[in-house]
């Protein structure tokens, strides 16, 4: 069963956080090395990507049949999706053990399995 | 009828949800066999193995929606062949199912819709009816929510290891809002035909033969028993609340006290303090009070103080202070209830204990206005009659 896990947060601006708090993103930043590291290696990882930042985000939307490209992201939220990773786990338990170590905040989504469609 | 839903319908499902390996399918077939028996039952009288009629109906259900689709060929000859319950007595899943029903990646009031239907056999519109939403609002809550457990892949398994602590109090937690949602509209509500809190205590000594030596289980199941124990008295004869001060203890079921008091022992024997064995010990206090006057409120007010070790809680501080008030007076309990006014400012009871309170300290004018504040605040009828009959008298 495969689930994307979207990470909360980007490194984006961290330079500039204060005194503490720096110290603080970076060894969670380290830690998320860590832990891609791990699950990379027990075979859970399909792949995953770090984003940059939501500054350097273009969108490419559709209205009434006119495409238009602008800046920023087309999300509109205070939450920064700073990375993902597609893992191939038992079941929502399992992705569940995995988002915990986490050092942030993860959103489980299940994907589409379309390899049933086929049989039809 | 509803004793025999209670019996069957979990079991049922959970044998389902094994076969098929799809909780969706199995909890839909289980459910439409509930309400052919609601149909079929008053008409013919209830079967003599009620289990096995249910069995054969889900059964038959599900091998008619699985032909449809080829896809299910394989599951349709397990169905044909499988070993159910009437099959086999001994085979009971309902503890996994418990844990699928109460999974925290459901909402929570999805997880207790889906525990009454799955576990406990409701049917949807009695679901709907306990919790006051219309029909289609609680059948959508539900689909939902099987929705997720069949696509997210919601694991039909008893936690192990470390994770069995949280999940359990999820568990817990599900239970104890159903009784709360019972016990608290039982005026309200006198003409429904199930009692939620009379089914939560079931899923609650369920729990505890399906998981023993869990000492919050027996701890919940003790709280249950003795709040129950006092409802012949909790009510009077207009539906109105009456107040535990006001109440004829000579109703209360001192059988039910007993056995409450005992399943605690039991609880504590255990050494796993937790918050519900410690409710349940503020309950057996005052069950065990002959009269109001001779409430034992020191007792009380340390075990409220061991209730906010475990954790800080505002309103665990406000029954705290009700029981202070007892002990220490309205003016001392008076400033711990105003300390809390900034948390709980839109909770109905901080209002309605600080009108009390006022109106011993003679503040009658006060008293009304936190009264108006409380009615304003308070949804459930019971509850909101005796704060009209409290403002009018």
């Amino acid at each position: 069963m495969k689930y994307v896990l979207l990470f909360g947060g980007t490194m984006e601006g961290a330079d500039q956080l204060p005194e503490g708090h720096r110290e603080v993103a970076m060894a969670d930043y380290e830690k998320s090395g860590q832990w891609f590291a791990k699950y990379t290696k027990a075979g859970k990882i399909v792949s995953g990507e770090e984003l940059r930042g939501p500054s350097t985000a273009t969108t490419v939307s559709r209205k009434n049949g006119k495409v238009s490209v602008t800046d920023g992201p087309f999300i509109e939220s205070k939450e920064v999706i700073g990375g993902f990773a597609v893992i191939d786990v038992a079941d929502l338990d399992e992705a569940i053990a995995m988002a915990r170590e986490w050092p942030g905040t993860v959103e489980i989504r299940p994907t589409i399995d379309h390899s049933e469609d086929a049989g039809r | 009828m509803a004793a025999v839903f209670r019996e069957e319908a979990g079991r049922l499902t959970g044998a389902l949800v094994r076969v098929l390996g799809n909780f969706d399918l199995a909890e839909e077939v289980v459910q439409d066999s509930l309400v052919a028996a609601l149909v079929k039952w008053p008409e013919q009288g209830i079967p003599d193995n009620p289990g096995a009629w249910l069995m054969t109906t889900a059964r038959r259900r599900a091998i008619d929606l699985l032909r449809r689709d080829r896809r299910y060929s394989e599951k349709l000859a397990l169905l044909e062949r499988s070993q159910l319950p009437g099959d086999a007595p001994e085979a009971d899943d309902r503890l996994r199912l418990i844990f699928t029903c109460c999974h925290p990646a459901l909402a929570q009031e999805a997880q207790v819709a889906l525990t009454l239907r799955a576990v406990a056999g409701f049917t949807t519109p009695e679901i709907a009816a306990a919790f006051l939403v219309s029909e289609a609002t609680m059948a959508q809550r539900i689909v939902r929510a099987k929705r997720k457990i069949v696509v997210a892949h919601i694991p039909y398994r008893v936690p192990q290891g470390e994770d069995v602590a949280e999940r359990l109090d999820a568990v817990l937690a599900v239970l104890y809002l159903m009784f709360n949602e019972g016990y608290l509209s039982r005026g309200a509500s006198a003409g429904m035909r199930r009692d939620l809190a009379e089914d939560a205590l079931w899923l609650g000594r369920l729990l505890d033969r399906l998981m023993p030596g869990q000492p919050e289980v027996l701890g919940l199941v003790a709280l249950m028993q003795l709040n129950l124990a006092r409802s012949a008295a909790r009510f009077n004869e207009a539906g109105e609340i009456v107040l535990l001060a006001d109440q004829d203890r000579s109703l209360w079921d001192r059988d039910s006290i007993k056995e409450g008091t005992r399943v605690l022992e039991r609880a504590a024997v255990l050494h796993g303090p937790g918050p519900y064995q410690l409710q349940a010990a503020i309950a057996a206090v005052h069950a065990e009070a002959r009269t109001w006057g001779d409430t034992d409120w020191s007792q009380i007010v340390l075990l409220y103080d061991a209730l906010l070790r475990l954790g800080e809680s505002p309103v665990v501080r406000l029954n705290r202070a009700v029981a202070l008030s007892h002990l220490a007076g309205p003016e001392a309990a008076l400033g711990e209830v105003n300390d809390l006014a900034m948390t709980l400012g839109e909770y109905h009871l901080l209002h309605s204990t600080r009108a009390e309170l006022l109106d011993q300290l003679g503040e009658k004018e006060q008293a009304r206005q936190a009264r108006l504040r409380a009615l304003e605040l308070c949804q459930n009828p019971a509850e909101r009659a005796l704060l009209e009959r409290r403002l009018g008298g």
